[in-house]
């Protein structure tokens, strides 16, 4: 199982060629949990947090979008939403839980695990990773 | 199967209010390594250590007797008490942290081996934030005691800046020379303010001295003028240090902590910019260098064409000024968190207007949840390099002495 955006094939767009890492089992990462790894030595070390949702891994360089926070050892915590009742009137906050977010815990920018994306800009995005998980072993590819 | 041989997993999979402030901002080294940041002398003009991690150390330097028993009998006796004896620590601050989503801002209860009171503790913490952010001079400030302009007893207040001043400049400063301080000013009793000055501008390391802005005191008074005389003639700047209210009557009416913070941190600097310039303190104390802390940067433009167009119209109203407002307010000095980013253009307009090359100070603010790195001074492209070199120290070594 994969997971890139608009094609990207992860961190380190213009890093030497790629390269596939065995990070770990299957089950050291639950559902809504995480698993945070350095991959690579030196200059081109990468560190990559990976999190499962929904039975569906996805994966991160650990860098925020905004000052270059450890986004990825942030709390992982659901998005909260305004209800409103049919006037429009609120009805106070509530968690959604249909929605899985990390949060940076430099400054709190939380992004939408599933897109690595800021709920309320896009374009603040985390970089994405590519992450496999076959036969009970996840990898990354940086 | 094994994980591979060049992966490492990483000690702590969750930042919390426990883990190292070197873990926290290890990736601030990025940026030293990018932007070459060894290579600048860097001055955090505004940073904090939290206060009431040591205040039972602090309340033993009360001078008064009777006051020092009420705290006494309050951390005895009031179940939560230990730390907050004769505080006025407004309940809506501890919002800041969004809901533990920031750990740093509600706490760093790492581990200090060795330190022995909470003074060392302090010193170690602000070592630990220098050294991860490149910093060479960390100008270090309480926390919540920025909130004593709100204290309900006024004479309380002057006595907890005196004893906490006493306290920073025998505990805290002796023990690491590059940490400097601006010292609160006991603003509602203008002659303390006096004996405060006199008793610590000449203490190594104190290199200025605060108003912890938000208060309800006009500061054109003329029961002021006196300290702002002898401020003049010291060279010693005074620093104007902003600070969150969710119970005034502005921001009472607002249902979030981050609308009140967003405007009660910026409007209770412009209420004393505008009394400041209007009453024309720059014009009687030319020499007096004047600091605005941690306001952000958006509101100063403002400032500047709104009491610029008011004035040509008001002049009366404004006699002692020579110039329009504007011309004053761009020879201040402005801390740079937390600047305001989102917008570049607008940004850059910004610091144009404020002269920021030779007028603007890098602050970081940490621990605070809105806290800058000094990458964020490197990284702005329409600065050259010399003009990031004064903002990230070089304007701070001319205005201090350093």
């Amino acid at each position: 199982m994969t997971t890139t955006l608009d094609g990207s094939t992860g961190a380190g767009g213009t890093a030497p060629a790629a390269r596939t890492y065995d990070v770990g089992a299957s089950d050291e990462v639950a559902e809504r949990g995480r698993l945070v790894v350095t991959v690579g030595h030196g200059a081109d070390a990468v560190t990559v947090g990976v999190f499962r949702f929904r039975d569906r891994l996805y994966a991160y360089e650990n860098t925020c979008a905004h000052q270059g926070g450890p986004a990825c050892q942030g709390r992982i915590v659901s998005r909260v939403r305004e209800r409103l009742d049919d006037e429009r009137r609120s009805l106070g906050l509530v968690f959604d839980d249909s929605v899985m977010h990390v949060v940076c815990p430099w400054h709190g920018f939380e992004y939408d695990v599933t897109t690595g994306r800021h709920p309320g800009r896009p374009d603040y995005a985390l970089r994405p990773v590519t992450v496999a998980e076959e036969g009970g072993r996840i990898r990354v590819t940086v | 199967m094994t994980i591979d041989d060049g992966v490492r997993r990483l000690p702590t999979q969750q930042i919390t209010t426990h883990t190292d402030s070197r873990e926290i901002l290890a990736n601030a080294a990025r940026d030293t390594e990018r932007y070459g940041l060894d290579d600048y002398f860097i001055v955090d003009v505004d940073s904090h250590h939290v206060e009431l991690d040591s205040w039972p150390e602090i309340l033993e330097y009360l001078e008064s007797p009777v006051l020092k028993d009420t705290a006494h009998q309050m951390m005895r006796n009031w179940p939560q008490a230990s730390h907050l004896a004769l505080h006025n620590h407004p309940p809506g601050l501890t919002m800041q942290d969004v809901s533990g989503r920031i750990p740093h801002q509600a706490s760093l209860a790492e581990e200090t081996p060795g330190a022995a009171s909470g003074a060392e503790r302090d010193v170690t913490l602000v070592r630990r934030a220098m050294d991860a952010m490149s910093i060479d001079v960390q100008v270090v400030f309480p926390q919540p005691m920025l909130e004593t302009g709100l204290h309900p007893q006024p004479q309380v207040a002057s006595a907890l800046l005196q004893a906490y001043n006493r306290w920073f400049t025998s505990q805290i400063l002796p023990r690491e020379p590059r940490v400097k301080t601006m010292l609160g000013l006991p603003f509602e009793d203008p002659d303390a303010c006096l004996a405060t000055v006199e008793e610590f501008a000449d203490h190594p390391g104190v290199i200025g001295f605060l108003v912890t802005s938000q208060r309800h005191a006009g500061v054109h008074r003329n029961a002021y003028m006196p300290l702002y005389r002898v401020l003049e003639e010291r060279g010693l700047p005074i620093g104007f240090h902003a600070g969150p209210n969710q119970a005034d009557s502005m921001t009472s009416t607002m249902n979030r902590f981050l609308s009140a913070h967003a405007m009660s941190f910026v409007t209770c600097n412009m209420t004393h910019m505008t009394n400041w310039v209007i009453n024309g303190i720059p014009e009687r104390f030319p020499g007096l260098k004047t600091i605005w802390i941690e306001s952000g940067l958006a509101w100063v433009p403002f400032m500047m064409q709104r009491l610029d167009h008011e004035y040509f119209m008001r002049q009366s109203d404004a006699p002692l000024l020579t110039r329009p407002p504007s011309h004053y307010i761009r020879e201040m000095y402005y801390t740079s968190q937390p600047m305001e980013w989102t917008d570049a253009a607008l940004l850059e307009s910004t610091l144009r207007a404020i002269d920021a090359p030779n007028q603007l100070m890098y602050s970081s603010d940490w621990p605070h949840w809105d806290f800058d790195v000094p990458g964020r001074i490197a990284s702005l492209p329409f600065l050259d390099d010399h003009a990031k070199r004064n903002i990230l120290g070089e304007t701070a070594r001319k205005v201090f002495g350093l």
